[in-house]
């Protein structure tokens, strides 16, 4: 599939998994992916710190809308941006757009917005996802990525605007959980990108948290990222001795036996892998975008740049029609 | 500095913290297993295990209630999963001064809010849990897994700031009679609330308002217990066990928790640190590489280029792993390797004991 039509299928992408899946790796790498097929990206963050901007080899940063990576260049490049959301941000702006300002600073300084979240569970959510909506509605980037609270509360997350119409059944909240549901059901302006790793607990997890998803958001889901995975290498199964002697070469006392053991852990780890990707693949029909394991351990620009280029790759490899 | 396997057999309570996905959950389980084998009554909480471990535990469901895991080991295992919203019905029926009170704010709307929405009930309700076990004379020691909070603190400090809040300024000027100076800011307050009803709607305030005048006059229980709580955390019995992965962010999110632990005068007393990877000899990755890359094209290459992976990956793990060592040592260290398997059975959990705690 093209990536320029991937990614323009949907202006919000929000990315779920849960937690040490990668969730924030996987946003940073989609980013840089889109901005490499000419579209500019946002990612928005709602948990405060993240590795993020360290990835774009930048140092931490307080940010409110960051660059992190500029457009332009031969090719059309879109740019990367990234900020970050705050419930009693997000409170502020929205008593300020609906002429209530006299009060916000109140409302947040006295502690009453936790009350307030306490008496209607998912207010916060709400306030966020309502941010969100409207930065999707302004137009401000081409695509706009949402990396989510972990799973499990990501559901709760993504369940908020439901269950806040319950809650609140008139004023502007109501109101508010009205739209910002709309906006989650509509495949054409959201879909979630579900992360996980290649093993048992995680890929279970993604598909129960799929189903909830689909059953009880209505919210459509694109494919699903695997993260994380070894890639094969050639010779893995080849006794090293036979190797070396095939190579015209020989090897040092003790290379054999380091080199054997570090094979055979990797055929073994990749086994295991192949298993649970055929297990996802049974237990959910959608398409896997498969992201390497980073044995630097560490996601700088030279990894970020490796990673979109996989990302995009696997992009490609998609059908048309997903 | 006392062994990880001195803390399991001398601790009454071991708080096993950490960011998520670090394997918090079965860590506890593990220690909670040995101190069974050593001849101990344990009883593990646990928060929110993977579906096949609980399985494993026999915890098929929310009970708030200790179950028996049987097995060939001399001491007890016990295990239970936190149940905030029954923990914390409990706390108010013990602490309401009529059960009139206590079924008033248990049918209150806003109270059936407070477990899931309150952000840090969970935490308190898992260190309430954890001080009740406690107390009881069944149990020598109590093992306890913590949510996957950003701030070490927020748990710690979770029972005070529940108290806080039950304490809430704004509502002590709706509840407190209205006297003299008091009356004008108790109009304030109520204007203030009339404002905030017209963005969330009227009946919020309501259930809020109707909420903090039943819970009048318990205030008081809820606090002491707060500060009961907080001296059994820094108590000589308890050990916090940090619990990471070895990645560069896990390992910065633990040494930050390490930190904020430090400022409330909390140390930790053992570092576990799960997935690690092997190591295979002692080769430097750069050389290893190079001659990978020599032999591009042959599967000898390819050998190297993998052995070359792992010797980057150990290597560098080390380093991320060296400044958190130092953070809280003298604290021991555990390197637990990455298992082949999923650890979801109690032939699992032994198998991960011996590289927890080796004989």
């Amino acid at each position: 599939m093209d990536p320029a039509r991937f990614f323009a299928a949907s202006r919000l992408v929000i990315v779920a998994g849960k937690g040490g899946v990668g969730k924030t790796v996987v946003s940073a790498a989609m980013a840089r992916a889109a901005s490499r097929a000419g579209l500019s990206a946002l990612v928005i963050e709602v948990e405060g710190k993240s590795g993020l901007p360290t990835m774009y080899g930048q140092g931490a940063l307080e940010y409110d809308d960051a660059v992190l990576h500029p457009g332009g260049g031969p090719t059309g490049e879109g740019e990367v941006r990234a900020r970050t959301i705050t419930p009693d941000e997000a409170l502020l702006d929205y008593l300020r757009d609906h002429g209530l300002s006299r009060i916000s600073k109140r409302l947040v300084s006295s502690g009453a917005l936790d009350v307030v979240a306490t008496a209607a569970p998912g207010i916060k959510d709400i306030l966020i996802l309502g941010k969100v909506k409207q930065l999707e509605r302004s137009g401000v980037a081409d695509l706009l990525i949402l990396d989510a609270p972990a799973a499990g509360h990501a559901i709760t997350f993504l369940q908020a605007a439901r269950a806040l119409l319950d809650t609140v059944r008139v004023g502007p909240i109501n109101a508010q959980a009205r739209e910002v549901l709309e906006m989650l059901t509509d495949h054409e302006r959201c879909r979630v990108v579900l992360v996980t790793l290649p093993e048992e607990t995680p890929v279970n997890e993604l598909v129960d948290t799929a189903f909830s998803l689909e059953d009880r958001v209505g919210i459509g889901l694109a494919p699903v990222v695997v993260n994380g995975l070894y890639e094969a290498v050639e010779g893995l199964a080849t006794d090293p001795t036979d190797a070396a002697s095939a190579a015209g070469t020989t090897l040092r006392t003790g290379e054999p036996e380091e080199l054997a053991a570090a094979a055979r852990f990797r055929s073994d780890r990749m086994a295991l892998q192949d298993e649970q990707l055929a297990r996802l693949a049974d237990a959910l029909p959608l398409e896997q975008l498969r992201l390497p394991f980073v044995f630097t351990t560490e996601i700088g620009p030279d990894e970020l740049e490796a990673l979109a280029d996989r990302f995009l790759a696997e992009v490609e490899r998609l059908p048309e029609v997903v | 500095m006392a062994s990880l396997r001195e803390l399991v057999e001398q601790r009454r309570i071991l708080v096993c913290c950490g960011s998520g996905g670090v394997g918090k959950t079965t860590t506890a389980a593990v220690l909670a297993l040995e101190a069974a084998r050593a001849g101990r009554r344990a009883v593990v909480v646990t928060i929110d295990p993977a579906k096949r471990l609980a399985d494993a535990l026999g915890l098929e469901g929310l009970t708030g209630t200790p179950s028996k895991i049987e097995g060939d080991w001399p001491g007890e295992l016990w295990a239970l999963m936190l149940d905030t919203k029954s923990t914390f019905d409990d706390l108010v029926v013990e602490n309401a001064s009529s059960p009139e009170q206590g079924q008033r704010i248990l049918a209150n709307r806003f109270y059936r809010n407070i477990s899931g929405a309150l952000s840090g009930t969970q935490e308190y309700m898992a260190m309430e849990k954890l001080y009740e076990l406690n107390q009881r004379s069944d149990f020598d020691l109590v093992v306890v897994d913590t949510p996957p909070t950003r701030n070490a603190l927020d748990f710690i400090d979770a029972p005070r700031r529940l108290t806080r809040f039950l304490d809430h300024r704004l509502f002590r000027m709706i509840t407190s009679p209205g006297r003299g100076v008091m009356k004008a800011v108790n109009v304030a307050a109520q204007t203030f609330l009339r404002t905030v009803a017209k963005v969330v709607g009227a009946e919020v305030i309501d259930d809020a308002v109707a909420f903090f005048q039943a819970f009048e006059g318990m205030e008081q229980g809820f606090r002491e217990r707060a500060d009961a709580v907080f001296h059994l955390l820094s108590d000589d019995d308890t050990a916090f066990v940090l619990v990471a992965s070895p990645r560069r962010d896990t390992i910065e999110e633990a040494t930050y928790f390490a930190e904020r632990l430090a400022e409330a005068d909390i140390s930790v007393r053992a570092l576990i640190v799960n997935r690690m990877h092997p190591r295979f000899g002692d080769g430097l990755a750069e050389a290893t590489r190079e001659r990978a890359a020599t032999l591009a094209g042959t599967d000898l290459g390819g050998l190297y280029r993998n052995l070359a992976d792992f010797q980057l990956v150990a290597s560098r793990e080390d380093e991320h792993l060296a400044g958190l060592a130092d953070a809280v040592a003298p604290a021991p260290v555990v390197r637990v390797p990455f298992l082949s398997t999923d650890v979801h059975d109690l032939d699992g959990l032994t198998e991960l004991a011996t590289h927890i705690l080796p004989a």
